[in-house]
């Protein structure tokens, strides 16, 4: 026992040799966790399906589609000379997430949407005939009611955003791909 | 601890080698308890007894469920019409979740009513709080296994409810979801934790235990115990109450098995998953109305996530909220008037949960109105009430002992 009672010098070694220890081994698991975590992010193959392509030339003005992107559905709706004007003519300064119609498609007549809610995410109808489109001509959300303008753009109702646009481009005049 | 002599040679000699023995009769026979415990005190151990169904169900639906969007649907379907008594299995589970509930909601309120959180006995409320956050993420991963459209959907919302989160909410989602949406990765993980978190619960359990022997069960009263004649043995006093108490309950319970195996589900979720249609009402399973009812009731989405995350966290410094000495509601004539509405304005909140936000209250208000007062109670009783009424009110005397009162009640 009396040898290895702590001596003054012997007293700081152990405090060095235990602080240290103590800190590496913090470190050590700290990095050995994100693994763990990380392999909870989309694997590689889910990240591969990432791009739709969608041939545009059937859908006639006035009329939308759904097409799935990333499991999530895209909204494509040809639009009216009315609703383009619409979406136009709004005062920006009205608006939860003002951005200008322009801002949002490439194409005035082709209006490309991530159709989920940005509240808490359900699918807003206004894509079929005779669906509910809320107060601004778009869409609305029957979850907790947000409606959505000709462009997308939130108007009305808890939700926080408007419809994102996803990353699409136009690969001839009736033909995009998306992401 | 004196070593404990058996006449059995087998039991002495485990008992030699492991004291598991008298561990089991100290906290099982033996094991000291109030003479004056009333029914109330009988849904803890139901609630136990449940847990156990559950988690025995579970392993058997699980050798039979397959986690993946294609076939989880029709797995479900399979167990109920071509598995050996796959329906029993499957009706115990699902009533089994919301008895479950039922019994820990009044197993809470009582503790509420007699003061059981407050000192020595706060980490014993506070582990229960936790079982209850367990058995929410449990009953919620749960619920979205079968893959009907409130399943996904169900998913779908409560998943987004972290997207309200500052800067990283889109990640946290995504890392949630394994991908852009809900999906194969989402389901199959989930079926993994669903799995996994019972057992944690079940140890939470064995946590609440310990923390309830060591200072014993509260009573009616909410007095402490002074003297051994306070006290009866668990068994076979306790044991022969709980299992009284267990035919009624079973009888309840196995009524929804039997002939209304879909009371507390929703007709939807009979629809396969639907990643393209959201259905037009989503409502959640019965027991997270009360919730539901305060994410509605702030019209900021962030904010409604807070109030209703504190609706539950709360729960969890009620014993220093409550700042009263005295526990039982019997001796505190005005928090026991309080218990009741609190009561009532937490039915309130249920109810105005499984409605539509904008449908009218008996024509004077929406339901959204209408939440916005239940929510701004349920906050007001923690926060406002609970400390100043354990100031101001005027308690009853307390008696001396529990032998006493019970000697006094069965002397008339």
């Amino acid at each position: 026992m009396t040898d290895n009672s702590n001596t003054l010098g012997d007293g700081s070694r152990r405090d060095f040799l235990l602080v240290s220890t103590a800190t590496l081994g913090v470190a050590g698991t700290a990095l050995a966790v994100w693994p763990f975590i990380h392999s909870a992010n989309p694997a590689k193959d889910v990240l591969a399906l990432a791009s739709t392509e969608v041939d545009l030339s059937a859908v006639e003005e006035g009329m939308a589609i759904t097409v799935m992107w990333r499991g999530k559905p895209v909204f494509i709706r040809h639009r009216t000379p009315s609703d383009i004007q619409m979406a136009a003519e709004v005062e920006l300064a009205d608006m939860r997430d003002p951005q200008a119609d322009a801002d949002r498609v490439q194409k005035p007549e082709w209006l490309i949407l991530v159709g989920v809610c940005t509240h808490l995410g359900c699918i807003p109808s206004g894509q079929k005939l005779g669906d509910s489109r809320g107060e601004f001509g778009g869409w609305f959300c029957p979850c907790h009611g947000s409606h959505y303008d000709t462009s997308g753009r939130i108007r009305k109702g808890p939700a926080p955003f408007n419809l994102p646009v996803p990353p699409y481009a136009f690969t001839d005049d009736t033909n995009i791909v998306i992401g | 601890m004196s070593k404990r002599q058996y006449n059995n040679r087998v039991m002495q000699w485990v008992e030699d080698r492991l004291p598991i023995i008298s561990l089991m009769e100290n906290s099982g026979v033996i094991y000291p308890t109030p003479k004056n415990l009333n029914y109330w005190w009988n849904y803890g151990s139901l609630a136990g007894v449940v847990m156990v169904i559950m988690i025995l169900t579970g392993i058997f639906l699980a050798m039979n469920y397959q986690a993946h969007p294609t076939v989880a649907f029709d797995s479900v379907e399979r167990i109920v019409r071509d598995v050996n008594y796959g329906w029993l299995l499957r009706y115990l589970h699902m009533n089994g979740a919301s008895m479950f509930f039922l019994l820990v909601y009044i197993h809470m309120f009582r503790g509420m009513y007699y003061g059981s959180y407050k000192a020595p006995r706060e980490l014993l409320w506070m582990i229960g709080v936790t079982i209850y956050l367990a058995m929410m993420a449990t009953a919620f991963m749960g619920y979205v296994l079968p893959w009907g459209q409130m399943s996904f959907w169900g998913a779908t919302v409560i998943t987004n409810l972290f997207s309200a989160v500052p800067v990283v909410g889109t990640d946290i989602v995504t890392w949630m979801w394994g991908g852009f949406a809900v999906d194969f990765p989402t389901l199959n993980r989930f079926f993994a934790w669903h799995y996994l978190l019972p057992f944690i619960l079940f140890a939470l359990v064995f946590l609440h235990l310990w923390a309830l022997h060591t200072h014993k069960s509260n009573n009616p009263l909410g007095i402490d115990a002074k003297t051994p004649q306070d006290m009866m043995p668990f068994h076979p006093f306790y044991t022969i109450k709980d299992l009284y108490g267990l035919g009624f309950f079973m009888i309840f319970y196995l009524y929804f098995v039997f002939f209304q195996p879909n009371f507390f589900g929703e007709v939807d979720n009979y629809i396969p998953a639907n990643p393209m249609v959201t259905p037009p009402h989503i409502v959640p399973e019965w027991y997270f109305l009360p919730f539901y009812a305060m994410l509605r009731a702030v019209p900021d989405k962030l904010g409604g996530v807070i109030v209703m995350f504190a609706g539950v966290l709360i729960l969890y410094v009620l014993p220093w909220l409550d700042t009263s000495k005295v526990r039982s509601a019997r001796f505190r004539p005005v928090f026991k008037q309080m218990f009741w509405i609190f009561f009532l304005d937490c039915l309130v909140l249920g109810y105005v949960g499984a409605k539509s936000p904008d449908e009218m209250f008996m024509g004077i208000m929406t339901m959204t109105t209408l939440g916005q007062i239940a929510t701004t109670y349920y906050f007001f009783h923690f926060i406002v009430l609970l400390p100043l009424l354990g100031k101001y009110e005027t308690t009853k005397p307390l008696p001396n002992s529990i032998a006493e009162e019970v000697a006094k009640k069965y002397a008339q």
